[in-house]
């Protein structure tokens, strides 16, 4: 085989091409296991082939108010987190683009931290530090524990749309006579806002999953991750747990789909966590 | 719009450091009403941070920057009557090209319909008609380049800043832009003051400018004077090409040892036989090049102890390109003492 | 047009000439949130943790007794701590050459050879798994390793059952079931950690100019070598970036061995009941900081190799 005309041609061998088959396969079918067993009629083992197939899970999961609960949870932490984060985010990385000062790399390097380290140490620190300041558990203690990991998703977001914005647009529009909020208001908003609106999603899909922490941080609350973890172990609903199981995944491909899109029309790729 | 006897620009004693950079190191400079300024310099000589302490996106370290008389040192760009255009244009890329023109109407809460008639009336005058609802991406450069114009005119401002706009254009587009931009600068009758690298640029559209290097203004007059006139060795050397004579081969063709420059295109050669002017400088040499350069030849002439002349001359008579002395020849040159100018010297 | 100096200047407008006037102060508005949440909430916690791990739990009243002690420290040194801690880390070391082996031939493919269309299209196959509940890959997991599950049914069906029966037998790493054992564990960290090995490695070899591997063939080297000199080297900050996230997240997991699990305990197993029903506050955080420590000199390394580039 003569290697130099071989480089011209670039086919893959088929030993790669066959891995990298079976390791996208091994990636994504397994979650479709998940929409069989949700119309299983076995309600006390994960028997397969199923022995027969129903939709009757759906009215009584519908029915429990526990989930109801847990969902709601799940989503005002995941909102409010997003916000945060957002907020906290955006303000970072406008710092780290607009100057450079002393300790620039250090403040990136603490953002990446809580993703960066086991979820356990971030969950750890914050439920020991609750217990020393004698905080009790709340709506909030959760939703403290998120906004600091997903600050740093919107963070990489917004820092890589600066990096390609231009900033002297900021100084023209200061030069034709707007003041900063101006400025803000009708050219860096606008400039941002798909990347900021593609990293809010993907903060909230973060949040909206997190189970390590939250269950340093949460007491007594379900949120809906808590609420299958605690099947997982000790399963008691299993059909309802598949039903739930299957809404979750659908749930969070609504944000995981819209921040690709809106990603991709602005040329850039960033659903890397 | 009248113009006024107080400089439309002044700066006094201005310095701006970055750290231990001297990007500005002590500048004084009047720039009139109504003309047309450029400051010229390599890069890093300081030209462009003055530009942008005119506009207000830097501050001086220390000193005052007046415009129209009015201290404006620390008052922030949106408060300035001096608009920018900036060397990438920096148009909006959100907005179309209408909205890029009327933008600074609009943060003045200018009437929708006025501002948009006005943006179209600017539009017209940078000769770009119906292209306002485009967007700058769906643009060539050129006519990113006059939209960027139209929008910093808009404002009718007393200054107007152009920071090398015609840097990302290709030669020929930039040679029409650079008359284009006289001519409307002419027809407007502000000021403009127009930074730039490039000698041959600042020399065309220049009433006036400056020389700067190493955060120094080394010059400030009309083309003509910069040119006939180097106030320094750096000077003659960045604009237009020049020759250097001195030490001991000044002494010899002068009589002073003060170091002296003659531009190549001031310097006759002699025909055999042929004497020079008794009233002028000259020198001999051995030709070591021959450059034939179409509208004229350029030739290397070596006069003995390292020094070598450029000298240009206009191919006036010649004729199937064949030059008027040959590579390795013997030559006398001559130059009329009126254009050896002393380096310094008034 | 006249001169806006003139104006009387609106509350915004003068805050913002105020902010012209002091960048500095700018700087810090935008930095100071981020900033203040950062160490006051997160930094300082970690803080407190390690200050806890320095007191240690009176075994006879059950309180904390607030006086520096490395005592905390030296139980992690007994034989049923340590044990715990080498299954971590060996099982955080098997997930990570796993996932390495199976990543690196995925990324190469999409690096190299994949069109502009297929590259997107795996690029989503690579990414929204990634993103998919993560409660839910570990559950779908359980459903498919379950000893009535679809895999055992599978391997029936090929009459293979013996052989699995076998893998289950062998002492450290089998169970009753695929879902009940180490195995179980490993087959689900390795799934879960995937994508994190992938994307990494896919984003250094992207940065591989194809002129180069060009070159390297023009210059007489076989395929295995310009693999070998060229493009390991330059993938090996990606790997590094990769494994950062498959060791760390193996580390401090306690989802997987609690859910596949038998009752031999991971760190965060541990941590989890320290922390919750027996109370030993300063074990807890004492055993945080081993994953904490090794984590801590994985990203050094890691920063000295210039791996966090590529995240």
């Amino acid at each position: 085989m003569p290697s130099k005309t071989v480089n011209r041609e670039e086919r893959a061998p088929l030993v790669i091409v066959g891995m990298a088959l079976a390791a996208v396969l091994f990636l994504n079918l397994p979650v479709f296991i998940i929409f069989v067993y949700a119309f299983t009629t076995d309600s006390q083992t994960f028997t397969f082939p199923l022995p027969g197939l129903t939709t009757q899970w759906f009215g009584i999961a519908a029915g429990r108010n526990d989930l109801w609960e847990a969902l709601g949870l799940s989503i005002r932490v995941a909102l409010l987190a997003t916000v945060l984060a957002m907020l906290l985010g955006t303000l970072a990385a406008a710092a780290v683009s607009r100057s450079k000062f002393f300790g620039r790399e250090a403040v990136s390097f603490l953002l990446v931290l809580p993703l960066a380290l086991p979820g356990i140490v971030t969950g750890i620190a914050l439920r020991q530090t609750m217990g020393v300041l004698d905080i009790p558990f709340s709506f909030f203690t959760i939703v403290v524990g998120h906004a600091t990991f997903c600050m740093v998703i919107v963070y990489n977001n917004v820092l890589a749309r600066f990096r390609r914005m231009s900033w002297s647009i900021m100084e023209a529009s200061a030069d034709l006579g707007a003041n900063s909020w101006q400025t803000f208001r009708y050219v860096l908003l606008p400039s941002m806002s798909t990347a900021l609106l593609a990293g809010g999603m993907l903060a909230f899909a973060l949040s909206f999953d997190e189970v390590i922490v939250t269950t340093f941080t949460a007491g007594q609350d379900s949120t809906l991750p808590i609420w299958i973890f605690s099947q997982l172990t000790r399963p008691r609903d299993r059909p309802v747990t598949n039903v739930v199981a299957l809404f979750v995944v659908l749930i969070m491909a609504i944000p995981i789909l819209l921040s690709y899109r809106i990603s991709q029309r602005d040329g850039e790729t960033q659903l890397n966590r | 719009m009248s113009k006024s006897s107080t400089p439309a620009i002044q700066f006094k004693d201005v310095s701006r450091h970055f750290g231990d950079v001297r990007a500005v190191d002590h500048v004084d400079l009047q720039i009139a009403d109504g003309e047309f300024f450029t400051m010229l310099g390599p890069s890093g000589s300081g030209k462009t941070t003055c530009l942008r302490m005119i506009a207000g996106f830097d501050q001086p370290t220390s000193g005052q920057i007046f415009l129209h008389g009015t201290d404006v040192s620390y008052l922030p760009p949106y408060e300035r009557e001096v608009n920018t255009v900036f060397q990438d244009y920096a148009l909006f890329p959100h907005m179309t090209v209408l909205d890029n023109v009327a933008y600074g109407l609009m943060v003045r809460n200018v009437p929708k319909d006025k501002r948009k008639a006005e943006a179209e009336k600017m539009l017209e005058l940078v000769r770009l008609p119906g292209l306002g609802k485009r967007k700058p991406s769906q643009l060539s450069g050129g006519q990113r380049q006059r939209v960027a114009l139209a929008r910093a005119l808009i404002l009718k401002p007393r200054v107007l800043l152009l920071d090398e706009p015609l840097g990302a254009l290709d030669l020929k587009l930039r040679q029409e832009m650079q008359l284009e931009l006289k001519a409307l600068q002419e027809q407007v009758g502000i000021t403009f003051v127009y930074v730039t690298h490039d000698q041959e640029e600042a020399l065309t559209m220049s009433d006036s400018l400056a020389v700067f290097n190493q955060g120094r203004i080394e010059q400030v007059g009309a083309p003509a004077e910069i040119y006939e006139s180097p106030a320094s060795e750096f000077v003659a050397g960045f604009v237009g090409v020049s020759n250097l004579i001195r030490g001991p081969l000044a002494k010899q063709i002068t009589g002073s040892t003060a170091t002296f420059s003659i531009r190549p295109e001031k310097i006759h050669i002699l025909k055999a036989g042929e004497k020079p002017p008794s009233e002028a400088y000259s020198a001999g040499g051995l030709i070591s090049d021959v450059i034939y350069l179409g509208m004229y030849t350029r030739y290397e002439v070596d006069l003995g102890g390292g020094n070598i002349l450029t000298v240009a001359q206009q191919n006036l008579t010649t004729t199937k390109g064949k030059p008027l002395a040959a590579k390795g020849q013997q030559v006398q040159l001559f130059w009329e003492k009126d254009h050896a100018k002393q380096i310094g010297a008034k | 047009m006249k001169t806006t100096a003139a104006l009387p200047r609106s509350p915004i407008q003068r805050f913002s000439n105020f902010l012209y006037a002091h960048p500095a102060l700018g700087l810090a508005l935008l930095l100071g949130p981020p900033l203040v949440w950062m160490i006051g909430i997160y930094l300082s916690s970690l803080f407190t943790m390690l200050v806890q791990s320095f007191f240690r739990l009176d075994d006879f009243t059950g309180q904390i007794v607030r006086e520096f002690t490395l005592s905390t420290y030296a139980q992690l040194f007994t034989a049923s701590n340590l044990d715990i801690v080498q299954r971590t880390a060996g099982m955080a070391t098997a997930v990570t050459l796993a996932t390495l082996l199976i990543a690196f031939p995925l990324a190469y493919y999409m690096a190299r050879y994949a069109s502009t269309r297929a590259k997107g299209f795996l690029y989503l196959a690579v990414t929204l798994p990634l993103w998919s509940s993560y409660l839910v890959k570990v559950y779908a997991w359980k459903l498919i390793l379950a000893k009535e599950g679809i895999l055992s049914w599978v391997i029936g069906q090929l009459h293979l059952t013996a052989g699995m029966d076998w893998l289950l037998g062998i002492p450290t790493i089998g169970g009753p079931s695929l879902s009940i054992s180490p195995i179980g564990i490993f087959l689900v960290f390795v799934y879960v950690w995937l994508p994190y090995m992938i994307l990494p490695i896919q984003a250094a070899l992207e940065r591989v100019p194809k002129s180069l591997l060009e070159a390297s063939g023009d210059l007489g080297a076989k395929p295995a070598k310009t693999f070998r000199h060229v493009i390991l080297p330059l993938a090996f900050p990606g790997m590094v970036a990769g494994s950062l996230f498959t060791f760390s997240l193996t580390l401090g997991d306690f989802i997987v061995p609690s859910v596949m699990g038998n009752s031999s305990f991971y760190i965060g197993q541990a941590v989890l009941s320290h922390q919750g029903t027996s109370g030993n506050i300063p074990l807890a955080a004492a055993m945080t900081s081993v994953p904490l420590l090794i984590m801590a000199i994985y990203l050094i390394l890691a920063r000295r190799l210039g791996a966090l580039d590529a995240l």
